[in-house]
């Protein structure tokens, strides 16, 4: 078995009536390591990892999920894999308990009726156990679904945007659940669109259009994208952001509360950009730039290949 | 790593107790799978006629006179008649009548032509099974104006005093099995089968579909299980709704239309569990080749419209062309419609019942068979 990564795939793709969804990713994911999983809308995310646990037939690509060759083992993977899926896929009309009992059955999960209540106390649903699954709110629906998919005690957790919709305290307590799983050895490869959770994760892979743009940590893909960012305070902000976007060497200007963010590739001419403010009353200071602008930055350049 | 990935109990069981559950919750399905037997009990409380020709006739011919000859061959003229087999004695032809392979059972005694020379009118013995009246109404009364004008030939010139007034044969008719000749004796019996084919097909052909349409499939298939234990899992509870209306049925059968239960009704019961799990086997076989509920729906028609109209049930069976007759032949509903009828009309036992049953268990298994094959694994 291959003892140091849970996900060792290559050359991934997936087309749907011809169209490239997965672009031949290769994506490796080391065991106990919590992987940031993030790209725009559209991008071959849930694709990805649906083809990781065997719920669509890869059109290339090989490697393995937990030492289990992807393509003929997925039965094996699915019994190991906890994977939640995007919209939530629980059955409505089952009560909160029968859907946790539902899946502990499947599993074969031992000594089910108290891992189920154990479940449901850990959730903080005790005592809304026989409320039908479909009368629960948006965000309790994630925390059912997650708390399910992680009943069986898998060795590699799937999580596709697990957090949308959650509150930001569910999200911290999910957030610390996530990390006590990684320090148990469980991998988590996690797709998000929140940057404080991208923070969280030991590693990031960022993918747009079906391609893999980046992978590594935060700070290193923040230091690989060669882009440098001023933040400027000064009056009116939103009418500088709109006279600075042409010029050369910006490639974004995004306000954050007071404080204008702007950041370009090319240093030099960003200063030279900016100078032409200096009379206005605008001072500026060079800050690292922030995985947001990273990303966007990203998204804007893959967009640009994509549509010639 | 754990053994070989094998068919499992427990997960089989997991989807049973789900499906029971949504089942439970589901109650408009539930009122329609009550209220869909009791319309249709209401709606064909009539009978629809035709006049079915060529119906398998069997002959027990005990006198090798020239006269009882004559007069099957015109029988035989008329077209009502075909004579598929001749037998060696009255036991043979009874239990070819119980088993349906003969409409009619045609007995010239011995003597037959003696006694006609002789004046003394002998008998010809017709017995029919008139479980379907609508099927051999015509071919009687055909056969009574038939029999006294064959024999005009024959009984001129020499036999001529025997001919005018009084008949020279004496045609006696014994309409087995319903000889009232009700029409909702046949029809209350068959609705059982009809109302089954129409209701499980349909509650299993939306299985997999809705499954699909309210993504759970997506979660489901991302959980170990193999494709028959969904399926069965799918089935199984079904097989309760479909005992309900069956019993429904009989109820009605017995105490509003006085339908007689010559046969057992256990046997019945047995019987008809195959017939439900063939049907709800189709239904989940289309719900597995079907990519909407509206699809699924759709195939359920598809499969309800010739059941209903090739199986015996709308036309009598014999009455059809031959290729209707073949394409009935492979529907479940067609061997299910002889064995209620059977068991209830004629009180057949499992020794009649059994060359129609292993129809039906045959057309289940590859249903289900095909279900397993077609049912996909992934979101493809
Ligand atoms: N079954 C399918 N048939 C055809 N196209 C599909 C199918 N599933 C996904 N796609 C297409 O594949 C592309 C990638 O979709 P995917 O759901 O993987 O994106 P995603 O990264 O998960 O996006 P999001 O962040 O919105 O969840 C989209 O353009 C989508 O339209
Ligand atoms: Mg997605």
């Amino acid at each position: 078995m291959g003892d140091g990564f849970a996900i060792d795939v290559r050359g991934m793709t997936k087309r749907f009536d011809g169209r490239t969804v997965v672009n031949g990713i290769d994506l490796q994911v080391a065991r106990g390591e919590i992987c940031g999983f993030l790209g725009p809308n559209g991008s071959g995310k849930t694709t990805f990892i649906r083809m990781l646990c065997g719920l669509l037939r890869p059109d290339g690509g090989s490697g393995s999920c937990l030492g289990f060759d992807v393509i003929r083992d997925s039965e094996a993977i699915r019994r190991r894999v906890g994977y939640m899926t995007q919209r939530f896929s629980y059955y409505e009309d089952l009560s909160i308990a029968e859907n946790l009992e539902f899946v502990a059955r499947m599993f074969s999960i031992p000594d089910r009726r108290r891992r189920v209540d154990e479940c449901l106390d850990e959730l903080g649903l005790s005592a809304r156990r026989n409320q039908l699954a479909g009368e629960l709110s948006g965000g309790w629906k994630q925390r059912l679904a997650l708390a399910a998919c992680t009943l069986h005690r898998p060795s590699l957790l799937l999580l596709d945007e697990p957090t949308a919709g959650v509150d930001p305290k569910a999200r911290r307590i999910f957030w610390d659940s996530v990390h006590d799983l990684s320090a148990g050895g469980i991998t988590v490869l996690i797709s998000t669109h929140y940057m404080d959770e991208a923070e969280r994760c030991h590693s990031l892979a960022y993918i747009a259009y079906g391609d893999l743009l980046a992978r590594g940590s935060g700070a290193e893909i923040v230091a690989s994208s060669g882009l440098a960012t001023r933040v400027v305070t000064g009056p009116d902000l939103s009418s500088l952001a709109a006279r600075l976007r042409p010029l050369p060497g910006v490639c974004q200007a995004v306000a954050f509360g007071r404080e204008l963010h702007v950041s370009g590739t090319d240093e030099a001419a960003l200063d030279l950009s900016l100078a032409g403010f200096r009379g206005e009353g605008y001072e500026w200071s060079p800050s690292a730039p922030g995985l947001e602008d990273v990303f966007i930055h990203f998204m804007d350049k893959a967009r640009d290949n994509f549509t010639p | 790593m754990k053994g070989p990935f094998l068919f499992s109990i427990p997960r089989l069981w997991a989807i049973l107790v789900k499906e029971f559950i949504q089942m439970r919750r589901d109650r408009l399905t539930f009122a329609m799978m009550v209220g869909i037997p009791l319309v249709q009990l209401m709606l064909f409380g009539f009978a629809i006629n035709s006049d079915p020709k060529h119906l398998a006739t069997a002959v027990l011919l005990a006198d090798r006179g020239a006269q009882g000859r004559t007069l099957l061959a015109s029988i035989k003229a008329s077209g009502y008649f075909d004579f598929v087999r001749e037998v060696g004695s009255e036991a043979e032809g009874g239990e070819l009548l119980a088993r349906g392979e003969a409409q009619f059972f045609i007995t010239v005694p011995a003597m037959f032509s003696r006694e006609l020379l002789r004046g003394e009118r002998p008998v010809l013995l017709v017995e029919a099974d008139a479980t379907d009246p609508a099927a051999t109404g015509n071919a009687i009364s055909a056969l009574r104006t038939l029999v006294s004008g064959a024999l005009q030939h024959d009984l001129k010139g020499a036999l001529g005093y025997l001919a005018p007034g009084v008949e020279p044969v004496e045609l006696r008719v014994h309409p087995s099995y319903n000889p009232e000749g009700v029409t909702q004796y046949n029809i209350v019996p068959g609705l059982m089968g009809v109302v089954l084919t129409m209701t499980m097909v349909m509650i299993t052909g939306l299985a997999i579909t809705r499954e699909r349409e309210r993504g759970t499939m997506e979660n489901l298939l991302s959980m170990p299980t193999r494709p028959l234990e969904v399926l069965l899992g799918k089935i199984v509870p079904y097989i309760l709704v479909g005992y309900l209306q069956a019993g429904l049925i009989l109820l009605a059968a017995r105490f509003v239309f006085n339908v007689p239960m010559a046969g057992s009704l256990p046997l019945l019961l047995c019987v008809a569990m195959l017939f439900i799990v063939a049907n709800l086997a189709v239904g989940i076989t289309f719900s597995t080749l079907a990519r909407n509920q509206l699809q699924a729906v759709q195939m359920t028609f598809f499969f309800f419209l010739p059941s209903m109209l090739l199986s015996g049930f709308m036309f009598p069976f014999r009455g059809m062309p031959l290729w209707a007759q073949a394409v009935g032949e492979i529907l479940p509903l067609t061997h299910f419609l002889r064995i209620v009828r059977g068991i209830l009309l004629k009180g057949n036992s499992m020794a009649e019942v059994w060359p129609q049953l292993w129809q039906i268990g045959l057309f289940a298994l590859v249903a289900i068979g095909v279900g397993v094959v077609r049912y996909r694994r992934t979101l493809d």
